[in-house]
């Protein structure tokens, strides 16, 4: 048996997905720029791609710039709006608890001569929108908050910092991190005072290696990447089609009964949730409820090293991460888990399961068991 | 300049006496195994005491280089030109034109170091060394002789054909894998074993390296590690046969069984065990470790003699007084570094007291293992029977 709960990593992709993609690989294999057929065949999966992801935003298709990933719209956003504005400043806000593809950019801005505010989180991982008013200065270009925090399922306050700032800071930037959001809430950047967002496709059952950047109408943004000018120039490179297509076809089949899914992740959250608290000494991090993300769950068991426990749930066919699947390659803490103030001792005893819509009540209430007798077998082997 | 042969230096094979024809055809076959994977044609051949490696049509010539520098015995290697014997005037045309393909930029200083290794070609070496050094000068005004420290040494050996060389890569030194017996290196992780296996097998020692896994609870990640790290040392010392052994019910056992602080040094006596009944099986003489003197808690001098009290034959520890930088610069020049750094969990970082004793007192430490006498046999037993060995390399 195979039970996998690290979808905050990456995710099945649909069978859907994965027939698009085979259809753009053995036939409709053309390069979008061709003049020719085979090129206008390949180039109606773009267009057709576009026009999904746009409905679930309820944008227009030129607002949508595809990108490899999440980690690409991340850096886009960032560096290309902060070279779009450097004439009217140099001071960027984001958060302490961002993804590394988001806090890197940052930091290499910083080498640039740009300072960048990095705002608290409470215990729970949520900044508050006070402490981002407090932070804008006149020279403030961008603000860079995440929809979902990765690695505990944090939800951010966006839609109220992005009314805050279109009412007092109209000029500056506002870019939202939703790769762990998209596909979990209907997200309406037009109402939510959104000018750019970052979507992954893994993360919504569909390929890896594709991605948008959602870039508001009249936005400007510099490239970071140059070449044939492909994508009105912002985005050089021929489109990946079969990433693309997959991707169009992932977002729209998620959108589908979204809120039906949800309600399905909550309960079982809710039920993985209290189950986890029959067992003695473990400790929730992030939201219960309706104020957290509902596929996100980040549990430490004290006195178990993390990678001991996850190799252990490993032996029975149980995939989970420590931490964040991304920051466990790094030694040390995490910077979110730091950042929520959470023992240290604690962080290194920290799993994340992460669900999806497939995941089923009969995977999680075995995986409970499967920690029920681990947890205090492990135990017995605690560092003293 | 396109070279077709090398000339092979070695050194220490040269005071072997009697036994010099075997070092040598040893280290002949370690540079044909070193080729194999390169692209081009080879010939290695013994000629008149020296070894020569000849390659056909088109090679790689950086490839290849790089395979002979991890051949160990070799000290130096020279790309040659072989030319065969028409006359003095030929021979100056083609020094001159050697010369002039090499080195570009004339501003050098320069000694002819020629050596008539058969008799009965006209010139002695001094005339040689003369006559050739005066072509050169007439045909390069800038260049200039230095005797005593010239930048270029240009050999030119008279035998049954003339080896031009001036430029000497140089080798790991050493001597050739399979003269000098076989040792079981205890690799870990780490940064130490692979480079006390690179040090031990420099010797001209052979190989067969054992690793203590603890599955579940260490990943598969870590266990490609070590099996990369192995391929890293097996580029030097040839294949390496890797013995993987579950550890996890002995350190659970022992866990259960006896006084935490004691934890490591306990591991560590049954992993020598397991190691050298591994070695005897697999007809090795020795033990490698990378112990180092005071680096960690179990390597304080009592806990390297409580370790060391259980082992009946020989356990080498090449890199016992080196500093933790004089071996990581080691480790990176074998590139086994960069590995060693990932971060995974092995078995004696998982289950581990936070303050382990740092002077074991032996007769306490044996008396602990009284208290594993229930089952500790069969378990040792089973995981000896359980061992997977893999080659590398």
């Amino acid at each position: 048996m195979e039970i996998y709960l690290d979808n905050s990593a990456t995710t099945r992709p649909f069978a859907a997905v994965r027939d698009t993609m085979i259809q753009t690989l053995d036939e409709d294999f053309g390069n979008p720029s061709s003049l020719h057929r085979k090129g206008m065949e390949a180039e109606a999966y773009i267009r057709q791609a576009k026009a999904r992801i746009a409905a679930t935003l309820k944008v227009e298709e030129k607002e949508i710039f595809f990108t490899s990933g999440g980690t690409e719209a991340n850096n886009l956003a960032i560096l290309g709006g902060a070279a779009a504005n450097y004439r009217a400043g140099r001071h960027l806000i984001t958060t302490s608890i961002e993804h590394p593809s988001v806090l890197n950019p940052m930091r290499h801005l910083e080498e640039q001569g740009y300072s960048v505010t990095y705002l608290p989180v409470d215990r729970r991982g949520q900044i508050s929108p006070e402490d981002l008013a407090g932070a804008m200065t006149p020279g403030t270009i961008l603000v860079s908050v995440m929809m979902v925090n990765n690695e505990i399922g944090a939800r951010e306050p966006v839609e109220e910092i992005g009314k805050l700032l279109k009412e007092k800071w109209p000029a500056v930037l506002f870019h939202v991190d939703a790769v762990q959001g998209y596909g979990k809430y209907r997200i309406r950047p037009r109402n939510a005072g959104i000018d750019l967002l970052s979507v992954s496709g893994h993360k919504i059952h569909g390929p890896k290696g594709a991605g948008f950047l959602y870039v508001k109408d009249k936005v400007k943004i510099k490239p970071i990447l140059f070449g044939g000018d492909q994508q009105k120039g912002l985005r050089s490179g021929t489109e990946n089609v079969p990433g693309i297509a997959g991707l169009g076809v992932a977002a729209e089949a998620i959108h589908k009964d979204l809120e039906g899914h949800n309600e399905q992740m909550y309960a079982l959250r809710e039920r993985f949730w209290q189950g986890l608290r029959e067992i003695p000494e473990v400790y929730l991090n992030g939201s219960a409820g309706r104020e957290g993300a509902p596929h996100v769950i980040s549990a430490g068991f004290a006195g178990i090293r993390s990678e001991v426990l996850l190799h252990a749930l490993e032996d029975k066919g149980i995939y989970v991460s420590s931490g964040s699947a991304c920051s466990s390659h790094h030694a040390g803490a995490s910077s979110t888990l730091e950042a929520i103030r959470l023992d240290p001792k604690l962080a290194d005893c920290t799993l994340r399961f992460s669900l999806s819509m497939f995941t089923t009540e009969e995977e999680t209430d075995a995986a409970l068991q499967a920690l029920k007798e681990l947890v205090p077998f492990l135990r017995r082997f605690k560092r003293r | 300049m396109k070279f077709q042969s090398f000339l092979i230096k070695y050194s220490e094979i040269g005071i072997k006496g009697k036994n010099r024809y075997m070092f040598e055809d040893m280290l002949v076959s370690q540079i044909v195994r070193a080729l194999k994977p390169v692209e081009g044609d080879f010939s290695v051949g013994k000629v008149s005491g020296r070894i020569y490696v000849n390659a056909q049509g088109d090679f790689d010539y950086e490839e290849a280089i790089e395979a002979l520098r991890h051949v160990f015995g070799i000290v130096g290697i020279c790309p040659l030109v072989q030319i065969p014997d028409e006359g003095f005037e030929d021979l100056s045309r083609k020094v001159v034109a050697y010369m002039d393909e090499m080195y570009p930029d004339k501003s050098i200083t320069f000694k002819v170091m020629a050596r008539r290794a058969r008799k009965d070609y006209p010139m002695d070496s001094n005339e040689l060394n003369a006559k050739l050094g005066e072509v050169i000068l007439d045909a390069f005004p800038e260049i200039r002789v230095n005797v005593h420290n010239p930048e270029v040494y240009l050999n030119v050996e008279i035998r049954e054909q003339i080896n031009i060389y001036s430029r000497i890569i140089p080798g790991p030194g050493g001597m050739p894998v399979g003269t000098n017996g076989k040792g079981m290196l205890l690799l870990s992780g780490g940064i130490d074993s692979p480079v006390a296996g690179y040090m031990v097998s420099r010797r001209g020692v052979l190989l067969e390296a054992v690793y203590f896994h603890a599955p579940p609870y260490t990943s598969e990640r870590a266990k490609q590690k070590v099996v990369d790290l192995a391929e890293k040392v097996a580029k030097f010392s040839g294949p390496i046969r890797l013995h993987v052994v579950n550890f996890t019910e002995i350190q659970l056992y022992i866990y259960e069984t006896c006084p935490h602080d004691e934890l490591t040094i306990l591991m560590r006596r049954y992993m020598m065990r397991i190691a050298e009944r591994l070695a005897k099986e697999n007809g090795c003489q020795a033990l490698i470790t990378g112990e180092s003197i005071g680096q960690v808690a179990s390597q304080t001098m009592q806990s390297l003699a409580a370790t060391n009290d259980v082992c009946t034959i020989p356990v080498f520890r090449p890199v016992i007084a080196f500093d933790k930088q004089d071996i990581v610069d080691i480790a990176q020049k074998i590139d086994t570094y960069d590995i060693s750094i990932q971060p995974f969990e092995d078995c004696c970082t998982i289950f581990v007291a936070r303050h382990p004793v740092t002077k074991p007192n032996l007769n306490v430490i044996r008396r602990s293992e009284n208290k594993l006498v229930e089952k500790i046999d069969r378990l040792v037993g089973e995981a000896i029977q359980t061992t997977e060995s893999i080659i590398v390399g």
